[in-house]
């Protein structure tokens, strides 16, 4: 499987998702923000930072790297896009993916292991969870905050766009299960087409037991898995 | 020259006598600006110096001891461990946010030089008393600077420590410490040598910002301090990430002779010390030094403690490989200057000579001084005070709750949450635990890392304080089967010119040495803080201590909660503590006083190897070292999925002794639990040893219960301690 991550300056979790793919098998190649083409691969996969210092506003400037014009051509023929933490907000600031991140409900960074609730099986990128199962996935970010108009949100809903929602211990989607303010609870969505997912969350922390937990694993198995059949059934 | 010149660059009028000696003739205004940041106590440690000297510093393990960036200690499979701590605590002061992040993007600098890719930050903080809303905005400012900068740079922050005290209204302490590794064949160092090899400025631009800062890091604090805001440089963690990466491309590429960071006194600083290292001479051209703002002076431009900006030496040809690398990451690389044969530092401006020193006068023929000391009037007075008159405040278990929500021993949750201290997905033992651990990939081994001081112990006793900073590191790091390597250290004190504050200094430094020496932990390097008073009162004496240790078998890690119900609990060291210098007796009788109870280190250091020993053998469930709140709030802290009952025999008929049993304190003590079938066989070690091991019941249910001679004492639900640990800070501080 060819996987690409895009490195921007500033990005700070690419070699986490690069070692994360070790351990179950694939080897990613990075991608630099200056190139300009991502053609031939399988996946690319935008990772969590601070793109270019973040100092516009978070996702901001990334959106303009040269990179990025291909990345936006790519999944719109339909090319599967992961992007994590700042690569959600990237996705958002460029369009592919609705709403906004905005700023953490009390104003601070948050750094700490998070439970979801996996809303939807049927995509590539969580094909091996159950419906509704809780997970635990840690979230690590200052502005995850996802906020959308109501007509957006009534739209995302009707078209079961959210992938992940962040719950309680007891899977409950409730004001205390939600760590950042963010509407619904939403913690990851998926566009119309289901090849692009962006997430707060980051998988890449928890594929490992001894530094935290697993539950990433089948995030990254169902891509491999989603690949595997296309390569076998044709696309 | 005028004295008013001098002194206001912080030269005293016989350290302007010297400059004259040594230059043979009257400087220049830049030049005496020059000798005095360089003679400053922050660059020259004038006058710690000669106490430092006492420290142990070699050992096996030590690849590079103090004198450098920082220190180098192997850890085996051709890898070594850089680290170093060091102090923002003036910045902090006037501007939380700034001060602190900057502090993080100066330890960090000074690990990537030496060639290390940092892997983890841990922060040490000590703040004035909660309930004060200027201390509340210096928290509120100092974390988020902590997190805004290690964040975003991508280094997690995993460890640290956060006291309140009064002593520190108004000087906070703000110190930093990271933790690098590195191969042993990359090893870089700040060193100019080869004469004719350029001599290169590489990073950010110069700007106006932070000059003077290592001088102002030598004074008190007053309300002056105020109007000297712009001492307090700006952090840009993004331009810092890229120079990290360039760097470390740079040191792997094998084109530099050395390179060093310009942290305080920037470019002056760094050019005569790379060229004193070298026993060489710079010269350099300041016109040529990219600057950010226009119509800088020499002397500003020597002066600015912009971030973000490194010296660097590379080899005679290879200084377009510099260019190219550094332009890769968007980074100017411009060469300014040259080594010199005549060990001379020469400054020009559009080729005309501006100031000409020899290095080695700023450096090694900086000033020392043998202050005098006088042991304080408090330190008698305190030792003998009688604690007569002292009884339970309340009934025991509600103690127990209330020193679990006091401020100094409450979950520190709420700080560390604001940190990404999982970021390398190296961390396995995340913060809360008794010290970090990470891992290090390729191999099965870990890093141990940890950082303590407290500062009341060593008020009342310097000397044994002191040391006993150092055991409290050594215990965290062998309670998560980690064995202690080295240390760095961070000595913030107040005003050394008064005889009693460098009394403190002293005695200190001697317990940290004599307790490195039993613990065989050499110090590696660190960072002296002085003149931490505001308006003429001096801080509590704070030789914060940064310990990394060797976990050999990452599979042998323990942490520091109940694993499971059914485990027995013993209690390696004394059963009961001591009143002096509690967390019980300042919390409910407002008393900071007593004789700390005697400090036997070989003894705590059998103790420790015995621990590491039943760790390594992996009869270990869980372990915790008891500190402040003794026995019954480490009982408290190790509760979580489950409870605990503890039965203790007491002799003693003193009416004191069941609440110094509870809630004494007293270093070289650890609880730990091992699984029923283990227990004989533990207790069996223990008697082969000669270690003091007592059973003291098992884990089960959901309280912490604590019986005495058979009648329960005490008894606490873990649900309420845990939440009276976790409000505390976020109700003062959200």
């Amino acid at each position: 499987m060819n996987i690409g991550i895009v490195r921007f300056p500033g990005s700070n979790c690419e070699v986490d998702v690069w070692e994360a793919w070790k351990v179950l098998g694939q080897v990613p190649k990075m991608l630099w923000h200056q190139e300009t083409s991502v053609r031939g691969y399988d996946l690319i996969v935008l990772p969590g930072g601070f793109s270019y210092g973040d100092y516009l506003r978070t996702g901001a400037i990334a959106r303009f790297s040269p990179i990025m014009e291909d990345v936006i051509r790519f999944a719109k023929e339909g090319g599967m896009v992961l992007g994590i933490c700042n690569g959600f907000q990237i996705l958002t600031e460029c369009g592919l993916l609705p709403g906004a991140l905005l700023r953490n409900r009390d104003l601070h960074f948050l750094c700490q292991p998070q439970y979801l609730r996996a809303e939807r099986t049927d995509l590539a990128f969580t094909s091996l969870y159950q419906k509704g199962e809780v997970i635990q996935i840690p979230i690590n970010h200052g502005e995850g905050n996802y906020a959308i108009d109501d007509a957006g949100l009534k739209e995302l809903e009707e078209n079961g766009q959210v992938v992940f929602r962040y719950v309680d211990a007891s899977g409950e989607v409730n004001e205390a299960g939600n760590p950042n303010g963010s509407r619904h609870n939403i913690a990851g969505i998926v566009n119309r087409e289901g090849n692009v997912l962006g997430m707060m969350p980051h998988p890449e922390r928890v594929v490992e037991e001894i530094v935290g937990g697993t539950d990433g694993q089948r995030l990254f198995l169902s891509l491999v898995q989603a690949w595997e059949r296309r390569m076998q059934y044709g696309a | 020259m005028e004295p008013r010149i001098w002194r206001e660059m912080g030269l005293t009028d016989e350290e302007y006598e010297r400059v004259v000696q040594l230059m043979g003739r009257e400087p220049n205004e830049l030049e005496v600006g020059i000798f005095g940041v360089m003679w400053s106590e922050h660059c020259s440690y004038k006058t710690s110096k000669p106490v430092l000297r006492r420290f142990p510093t070699e050992g096996p393990q030590v690849l590079q001891g103090p004198g450098e960036n920082a220190g180098i200690v192997d850890i085996g499979d051709g890898l070594a461990v850089v680290f170093k701590m060091e102090s923002h605590n003036h910045p902090s002061a006037l501007e939380p946010y700034q001060g602190a992040a900057t502090g993080v993007g100066g330890i960090l600098r000074d690990v990537f030089t030496m060639g290390a890719r940092p892997i983890a930050v841990l922060d040490p903080l000590r703040f004035g008393p909660l309930e004060e809303e200027n201390t509340r905005r210096l928290v509120r400012g100092v974390v988020a600077g902590i997190g805004g900068y290690g964040n975003s740079i991508g280094i997690p922050t995993v460890a640290g420590d956060v006291y309140f005290h009064e002593s520190y209204r108004g000087n906070p302490l703000v110190n930093a410490m990271a933790v690098g590794l590195l191969e042993h064949r990359h090893i870089a160092k700040g060193v100019a040598s080869g004469v004719g090899n350029p001599v290169m400025v590489v990073g950010a631009r110069t700007g106006r910002d932070g000059i003077h800062g290592a001088t102002f890091a030598s004074v008190e604090l007053s309300e002056e301090s105020e109007a000297k805001r712009s001492a307090v440089q700006v952090g840009d963690p993004f331009m810092e990430k890229l120079l990290m990466e360039a760097c470390l491309e740079l040191i792997q590429s094998g084109a530099i002779v050395g390179i060093q960071d310009m942290g305080a006194a920037g470019l002056t600083s760094s050019s005569c010390e790379m060229a004193s290292r070298g026993n060489s001479g710079i010269e350099m051209d300041l016109s040529l030094v990219p600057r950010r703002e226009t119509g800088m002076t020499p002397y500003e431009i020597m002066l600015s403690e912009s971030q973000e900006r490194m010296l660097v030496v590379p080899k005679a040809g290879r200084e377009q490989e510099v260019e190219e690398v550094f332009h890769r990451w968007g980074l100017e690389a411009v060469v300014v200057g040259k080594v010199t044969a005549d060990g001379m530092l020469r400054l020009l401006e559009e080729g005309k000579v501006v100031a000409e020193i020899p290095a080695k006068a700023l450096t090694d023929e900086a000033p020392v001084y043998h202050r005098p000391t006088r042991e304080p009037e408090y330190y008698a007075r305190l030792k003998e005070q009688p604690l007569d008159g002292i009884k339970a405040a309340k009934p025991y278990g509600e103690i127990l709750l209330d020193l679990l929500g006091s401020p100094n021993l409450a979950s520190k949750s709420w700080v560390y949450r604001q940190y990404d201290h999982q970021v390398g997905t190296n961390t396995v033992v995340t913060p809360g635990g008794d010290a970090a651990v990470l891992r290090v990939r390729g191999t099965q081994k870990g890093l141990g890392m940890t950082t303590d001081c407290n500062a009341r112990y060593v008020y009342l006793d310097p000397y044994v304080g002191g040391a006993l900073a150092v055991v409290e590191a050594a215990q965290n790091l062998v309670c998560v089967g980690a064995k202690p390597l080295a240390i760095t250290d961070c000595l913030n004190f107040g005003n050394p010119e008064k005889p009693e504050i460098f009394w403190q200094f002293e005695q200190a430094c001697a317990g940290i040495a004599e307790a490195c020496r039993v613990l065989e932990t050499p110090v590696t390097g660190g960072n002296v803080s002085l003149y931490n008073e505001t308006n003429g009162e001096a801080i509590y004496p704070t030789p914060t201590i940064g310990m990394v240790g060797l976990v050999e078998n990452l599979e042998q890690v323990v942490r520091n909660r109940f694993a499971e119900p059914g485990e027995e609990i013993f209690l390696l060291g004394e059963v009961s503590g001591s009143l002096a210098g509690s967390e019980y007796l300042a919390l409910f009788d407002g008393m900071e006083a007593g004789t700390l109870p005697p400090l036997d280190l070989k003894e705590i250091k059998q103790r420790l190897d015995f621990m590491l020993k039943l760790i390594v053998a992996g009869l270990v469930q869980s372990a915790h070292d008891v500190t402040e709140g003794g026995l019954a709030v480490a009982l408290a802290e190790m509760a979580g999925k489950c409870g605990v009952r503890v039965s203790i025999a007491l002799e003693s008929a003193y009416e004191l002794a069941e609440l110094i049993l509870l809630f004494g304190e007293r270093l070289g003590r650890i609880l730990f639990t091992v699984k029923p079938e283990n227990a004989a066989k533990v207790q069996a070690l223990a008697e082969q040893t000669g270690v003091l091991v007592t059973r003291l019941g098992e884990t089960g249910g959901d309280t912490v219960a604590i019986s005495v001679n058979g009648e329960l004492k005490l008894e606490a639900a873990i649900s309420e301690c845990q939440r009276r640990s976790e409000e505390t800070l976020p109700k003062a501080l959200n």
